[in-house]
């Protein structure tokens, strides 16, 4: 399939990529998006660590540094990390279980297409009137105060967004339960499907009280329905409890993936068998759980009195014993094996160190009568980047090296990668590590400037400095893309040697339908036990026969443009003089409606592959 | 051997005291120069859970230097394929299970205690309360203190007695503002529909008269985030009560006494009079209270929450808010001031002053 894909045009392959509803390409388009707003997000970050380089800086005014900061964190959570995450799971979790695809790959594109959509419209803000303003979290009271249109935008771009995020989390959760190859039980899935498992659980209960929240703040703007307005008799504290009921659980959503990827990794560079496999899984089970225990942590200042702070603190610190468990695992996996320094490699072992650095202040963090004295500082800062640059972008990175020959092909060049790697480990600690301090000495967070003679000058000099290595190291990387890409040597099924999942046991890239026969798993580490018992690659479960495909199609991109439109309707309706808002909301909202309709009563069964042409290509895997 | 295990662990405590206060900031500002109880508790919880964990880091370090070293890849071979190993497991959930207990206990007995504000209520049996409590609202982007007990109102900059605890009643009157005075104790939100009430206590040994301890908002409120500082003055109760009663004394809004400062007073009264009150005992509800008051404008420290207090700053922030703190709402709200206008008003405010 790739090889005649090369052939095509470029409007054919992006015709192609328009409609797909392969996971791999899907997989494609989260990672191009995703990294999109990656590069958004940290020209953000660079941004802000100009303006705070030295004290009474005046690189941007007080309002467009707001404006800043929260789109960075927006973007970051929701436009960056969650779609990267997205990527690995569309591409990976699938062959992992031995599927053809996901359950319903249908929805699967809508999931992407409504994501892209909601991100662009949020981006869109920068140039139509000004960006949200109230920090990623929103917080009811300043919000609904905002002028403009920038809460506005943030409300129903993540509305949308996060529509298609749902969207995507029940279908893995389907797809995991009902495709998995024969003798794939449950305690035989990778521990990177475990946790793509998990986290769809998550994505299923954490989003919707985030979509009731954004409701009813687009209410309270557009319609003045008074939620949240105290002096009218709404509650703001309301919105901070739907914030982070939802809020707390995505920060597992993100990390747990990354959890997955490195038990991946440590498992294959070490040539041996996680640790603990089960003990892993249950601890994966108990975080999830008990991150739907914990959110009011990030409230123990709005006071909600003794008895509700000791409860989310003692909640909180217990997270640490499984977190704990699972490091323990990761060590003892490498203990006794026979370690490969590679790029994804070196990443997971940096992780260890870093995200060990964010879980223990993150215990000191749950202490609540601590808290009071770290909560809304550079103490906090400097935690959150912890565990989410020094858990998830690490994973993420280490991911892109690990599976891009799964991906795409072939090999990103391991001495780059490892100059990737240095530069932004080295640049990450000296960002982040005397945040803690600037905290501590008494820096709020969210702020646009300090004044001078409190100590703040050097460590924020320092901070910056290190923000620029990072950068630089994701340079390197994108450099390291373009010259992968251009060479475009290609490479086997099992580019690391050590591949232990069902993933490589497939050609890089896999055929489009992934399994010509579906494999038969004889337990965890499917394709490592056929090595070691001296085969070439899995034992087939099924003879040859007949794949059913289902058909590409364009609707899941006009069902999520007509909500981009209808959005705009929404959001401008209520301007002094606006006569177009509502035809444009009427119009975009038929045209998602019409979508549907005609994807409902469209008959379209897919379409066969033909024994015929699969017993043509001799290779056992598929045509390559 | 046990009590060589407890040296152990003094010196580990010592030694990470040390690392804290080598760098541990200024001392008025700083949360790890405590000067006072809630500081100094959340102090020795810092320094206790950073022991534990770094003890914890330290196991850590220490697997992960061995597995480094050690088990690099040397050959072709094929490493032993271990699947657990439960007598590890256990120990591994279990200790970190105590370690959590031990951080646990002091930690939520610390909860309770920074949340006894039972005093506050306690009425002796005229009706009076002995305990200090003071009123604190948070508006785009000032502080008002006002002492209900003492029927005064103060603006900016907090007075409060040393060694004893102060009550604060905490709101906000336009979006959500958090108050925080890190060397004092951590800080808690001024939400918009409720009162929060906690207690701070200032140590008379770490007051230092030249310098007051910092305080500013803790919750993204606006662009003026970051300048929505004020200060806290800590003063020996005697010193205390002899500022309460000046202040109580000014019933009306004194009279300027030089011509200039007299112009400026006319000004004052045309203009600035309708938001900011010049006496402490205003009458206006707390919620229609739009700017500071200004009653002891003069001996304050600070103009706006964070311009040192002299006749140059005043000048400007009174030409121009907007650039200091913008976003403000003081800004428009009255017309441009010519050069004499400013130098008369900036002659009565330096003027205002209670004790003398």
């Amino acid at each position: 399939m790739s090889t005649i894909a090369q052939k095509k045009g470029f409007g054919a392959t992006l015709w192609d990529y328009l409609t797909t509803v392969d996971h791999k390409k899907i997989a494609h388009l989260y990672l191009i998006a995703g990294g999109f707003f990656f590069l958004v997000g940290g020209l953000e970050a660079l941004f802000i660590r100009i303006q705070l380089l030295k004290p009474n800086n005046d690189f941007v005014s007080a309002g467009f540094f707001n404006e800043i900061l929260t789109m960075h964190g927006t973007t970051m959570i929701f436009l960056a990390a969650m779609p990267l995450v997205f990527a690995f799971m569309n591409a990976i979790m699938p062959l992992q279980i031995g599927a053809r695809d996901v359950a319903f790959p249908f929805l699967n594109a809508l999931g992407f297409w409504l994501f892209l959509f909601g991100g662009i419209f949020l981006n869109l803000s920068w140039f139509m009137g000004g960006a949200p303003d109230a920090g990623w979290t929103s917080y009811a009271s300043l919000s609904i105060t905002s002028e403009g249109h920038g809460i506005d935008f943030y409300a129903l771009g993540l509305q949308i967004a996060g529509l298609g995020t749902l969207i995507g989390g029940i279908n893995f959760l389907v797809t995991i339960i009902n495709m998995r190859a024969p003798g794939m039980t449950y305690m035989r899935m990778p521990m990177f499907t475990w946790t793509t498992f998990i986290v769809s659980a998550l994505i299923l209960f954490a989003f919707p009280p985030l979509t009731v929240g954004l409701f009813l703040m687009t209410f309270d703007r557009m319609f003045g329905a008074n939620f949240f307005d105290a002096a009218m008799g709404g509650n703001t504290i309301i919105w901070e409890h739907f914030f982070w009921i939802f809020g707390h659980p995505e920060v597992y959503i993100l990390i747990l993936p990354a959890f997955g990827i490195f038990s991946e990794i440590f498992a294959i560079f070490s040539r041996k068998r996680l640790f603990g496999y089960s003990s892993m899984v249950f601890a994966t089970v108990l975080i999830g759980f008990l991150g739907f225990m914990v959110w009011a942590h990030h409230m123990f200042t709005t006071g909600l009195g003794p008895i509700a702070n000791s409860i989310f603190a003692v909640a909180t610190m217990a997270i640490a014993v499984p977190t704990g468990i699972k490091i323990f695992n990761w060590l003892f996996t490498m203990w006794g094996g026979s370690i490969r320094f590679t790029t994804p490699m070196l990443w997971a072992i940096a992780f260890i160190p870093s995200f060990i650095m964010g879980g223990v202040t993150g215990v000191m963090l749950g202490s609540a009568s601590q808290d009071y004295q770290y909560h809304d500082t550079y103490f906090v800062v400097a935690h959150f980047h912890y565990v989410i640059v020094g858990g998830v972008v690490f994973a993420l990175f280490a991911g892109a090296h690990l599976y891009w020959p799964k991906m795409f092909g072939t090999m990103l060049n391991e001495f780059l990668g490892k100059i990737t790697f240095v530069l932004f480990f080295v640049g990450f600690h000296m960002t982040f590590f005397i945040q803690h301090f600037l905290g501590l000495w008494g820096m709020p967070r969210r702020v646009f400037t300090y004044l001078p003679g409190q100590g703040f000058e050097t460590s924020n000099v320092i901070s910056s400095i290190g923000a620029f290595l990072m950068a630089a190291g994701v340079i390197v990387l994108l450099v390291n893309v373009v010259i992968t890409s251009v060479k475009n040597e290609k490479v086997g099924n099992d580019p690391w040697e050590d591949g232990r999942t069902l993933e490589w046991a497939l050609p890089s890239p896999p055929p489009y339908y992934n399994f010509k026969q579906l494999p038969l798993v004889r337990g965890l580490d499917a394709y490592w036990l056929e090595k070691m018992d001296g085969k070439k690659g899995m034992t087939p479960a099924e003879p040859i026969g007949d794949i059913h495909m289902p058909n590409n199609s364009f609707i899941p991109f006009t069902i999520s443009l007509g909500l981009f439109i209808a959005a705009f309707g929404a959001m401008f309706h209520g301007d002094e003089g606006n006569t177009w808002g509502v035809p444009v909301l009427i119009f975009g909202l038929l045209f998602t409606l019409g979508s549907m309709f005609v994807r409902s009563i469209k008959d379209d069964h897919g379409y066969h592959i033909p024994k015929k042409e699969l017993l043509d290509d001799k290779d056992l895997g598929g045509k390559a | 051997m046990k009590r060589l295990a407890k040296w152990r662990l003094v010196s580990l405590f010592a030694l990470v005291s040390l690392i804290l206060s080598a760098c541990s900031g200024q001392p008025h500002l700083s949360t790890l120069q405590p000067a006072g109880e809630v500081a100094q508790k959340q102090y020795d919880l810092m320094v206790l859970s950073t022991v534990i964990m770094l003890a914890v880091m330290a196991v850590v370090a220490v697997i992960f230097v061995v597995v480094l070293v050690k088990f690099r890849r040397k050959d072709d071979k094929i490493p032993k394929q271990v699947e657990g190993n439960h007598a590890l497991e256990i120990i591994w959930t279990v200790i970190p299970i105590l370690l959590i207990l031990i951080i646990s206990v002091p930690t939520v007995v610390s909860i309770f205690k920074f949340a006894d504000v039972d005093a506050m209520e306690r009425k002796n049996e005229d009706g009076t309360v002995d305990a200090t409590v003071v009123n604190v609202r948070a508006s785009l982007y000032w502080w008002e203190f006002e002492y209900p007990n003492e029927g005064i109102v103060t603006s900016q900059e907090l007075v409060v007695p040393t060694d004893e605890k102060v009550y604060f009643n905490l709101i906000a009157s336009d979006v959500k503002h958090s108050f925080w005075i890190p060397a004092v104790g951590g800080k808690m939100d001024n939400n918009t529909e409720n009162v929060n009430k906690f207690w701070l206590e200032f140590d008379s040994e770490h007051v230092d008269p030249n310098e007051l301890f910092q305080g500013r908002c803790a919750e993204l409120c606006g662009p003026s985030h970051a300048l929505m500082d004020f200060k806290a003055k800590a003063l020996p109760r005697a010193e205390y009560d002899q500022w309460v009663s000046d202040m109580k004394n000014v019933e009306e809004a004194e009279v300027a006494t030089t011509d200039l400062a007299q112009q400026g007073q006319e000004i004052f009264n045309q203009s600035c009079i309708g938001c900011h009150a010049v006496t402490p005992s205003n009458g206006t509800p707390a919620e229609a209270r739009l700017a500071p008051n200004l009653t002891n404008f003069g001996e304050r420290s600070i103009i706006a929450g964070y311009l040192e207090n002299n006749e140059e700053n005043l000048k400007d922030w009174l030409k121009d808010p907007e650039t200091f703190k913008p976003g403000n709402k003081m800004t428009d709200t009255y017309g441009k001031l010519t050069p004499e206008q400013l130098d008369a008003l900036t002659a009565y405010l330096m003027g205002l002053k209670v004790q003398d």
